[in-house]
């Protein structure tokens, strides 16, 4: 027998949306990033380079306390961003979202940024010699052939947003329907006698997701592919 | 005709290798000619932007595109300069007809759909509007690459070896449309080669390079006067 509880769909739901919304707010950053990384030199981009990479090397429940003290409500960022715009991250699903987006970052950017460089930059110098500024090249041409990287890389922060658990019950602790997302009720789960059947329900919920997200991500990158080939 | 003249007068250090290059052009057709590695695509890519002379002034007509003393530097996405590659360069997520058209946005030009006929009559691609460059001959690439920089109603059009990537059966598909072109198109021209036999064809005035450096300036006598390419 396969049901869910409600509040095992409580939990597969908040995980979906700290999951989505965590990629697509990171996606406009993760980008910009890239883009920097991938086409300009500065004095101290490997600096850059490092910290968009830490989350990825740091023990997770290290980059979950760094949120804590820096975006939780008496935090240095946490209490500006409440003053001056109401958001509040700490103990919330919006901090699991912050959470899930910082862990995922470096993939999102890492494949992003791969496929920046991949670009024929003589299709920009034309692009150019056709009237297309700045703006324009990257959103006409860099951006348009970068896409198999873009949705490989959205795909990977999603995938880890889903899979987050290490920074996020750390910053954001296990509060049912806020906070506590697939993870964290599988984790909540194996913690008291008789969960077992509950996990592995969520455990299997977990495995079809994530494959879900591989056959998207490739049925996509392999459309935006062909579209170039011409095949 | 002096107010399609290009004149250029530039110096840039491109590692070991040094460019000095001046010359004045009457607004015709004029040919860049020499061996590869001469620097004819570095001085090209000056007189389009993309490459920023260390020195110099670069003026096209009555414009100012380059002046290293008065600091102005117009960016290539302002000069109107038509620029066809050796490569070609369509951007291969497009359609035929949106690489047409890419130009025309760009500079936000109004439709002119009388021009775009004329163009595609021309250079006779009329039937790959739909197909993607992936699908396109190497000799179709290059005709559809020419429309594309025609349709932005360039003051000069600069073709870089436009020839060299394509067998000697293509050459002579292509060359009767590039004669068609300086005919009809009523644009000051660059052809930049390393072939006698093309420049004949197309050019009246010649400038030979040679290591960086202007080895000859006149009519197509000059073609003589170098080792074979």
């Amino acid at each position: 027998m396969f049901e869910l509880t409600p509040d095992e769909w409580t939990a597969i739901a908040l995980s979906l949306r700290i999951a989505i919304v965590a990629t697509f707010v990171s996606l406009p950053f993760g980008l910009a990033a890239a883009w920097v990384l991938a086409r300009k030199d500065f004095w101290g981009k490997a600096l850059l380079d490092g910290i968009i990479h830490l989350p990825l090397v740091l023990p997770p429940v290290v980059t979950g306390y760094l949120l804590l003290i820096w975006f939780g409500r008496r935090g240095p960022i946490g209490s500006f961003l409440e003053q001056t715009t109401g958001i509040v991250f700490s103990f919330r699903w919006t901090g699991a979202v912050l959470a899930c987006g910082v862990m995922g970052f470096p993939l999102l950017v890492r494949a992003i940024r791969l496929s920046f460089e991949a670009i024929d930059k003589r299709l920009q110098d034309a692009a150019s010699t056709l009237g297309a500024n700045g703006f324009w090249v990257f959103l006409t041409v860099t951006l348009p052939l970068a896409l198999p990287g873009v949705i490989a890389g959205m795909v990977l922060c999603f995938a880890k947003a889903l899979g987050e658990f290490g920074a996020t019950i750390t910053f954001v602790s296990n509060i049912p329907g806020e906070t506590r997302t697939i993870s964290a009720a599988i984790y909540t789960l194996t913690q008291v006698p008789g969960g077992d059947a509950a996990a592995m329900r969520l455990v299997v919920v977990a495995i079809v997701l994530a494959l879900a997200a591989l056959v998207v991500s490739e049925y996509f990158a392999r459309r935006a592919g062909m579209r170039y080939h011409g095949e | 005709m002096a107010s399609d003249g290009l004149s250029v007068d530039v110096e840039k250090r491109l590692g070991a290798f040094s460019l000095s290059i001046r010359f004045d052009t009457t607004g015709g057709a004029t040919a860049l000619f020499g061996t590869s590695g001469a620097g004819k695509t570095s001085l090209v890519n000056m007189i389009a932007g993309l490459v920023k002379p260390d020195r110099g002034r670069i003026t096209l007509g009555e414009t100012l595109l380059f002046d290293s003393k008065k600091r102005v530097n117009v960016p290539a996405h302002r000069r109107r300069i038509g620029y066809v590659f050796q490569e070609g360069r369509l951007f291969p997520h497009l359609s035929v007809a949106r690489n047409l058209d890419y130009g025309r946005w760009m500079n936000g030009l109004k439709g002119d759909s009388a021009e775009r006929d004329r163009v595609v009559t021309l250079l006779n691609i009329g039937h790959l509007l739909d197909r993607r460059p992936g699908h396109l001959s190497g000799g179709e690439r290059q005709r559809v690459a020419i429309g594309r920089s025609l349709l932005i109603q360039p003051r000069l059009l600069l073709l870089d070896e436009p020839l060299a990537s394509l067998d000697r059966a293509r050459k002579g598909e292509i060359l009767p449309y590039l004669v068609r072109l300086r005919d009809e198109a009523h644009v000051p021209i660059v052809y930049v080669s390393h072939n006698p036999e093309e420049i004949r064809q197309l050019a009246s005035e010649v400038v030979r390079i040679e290591q960086g450096r202007v080895a000859g300036i006149g009519g197509l006598e000059q073609l003589d006067a170098a080792p074979a390419g």
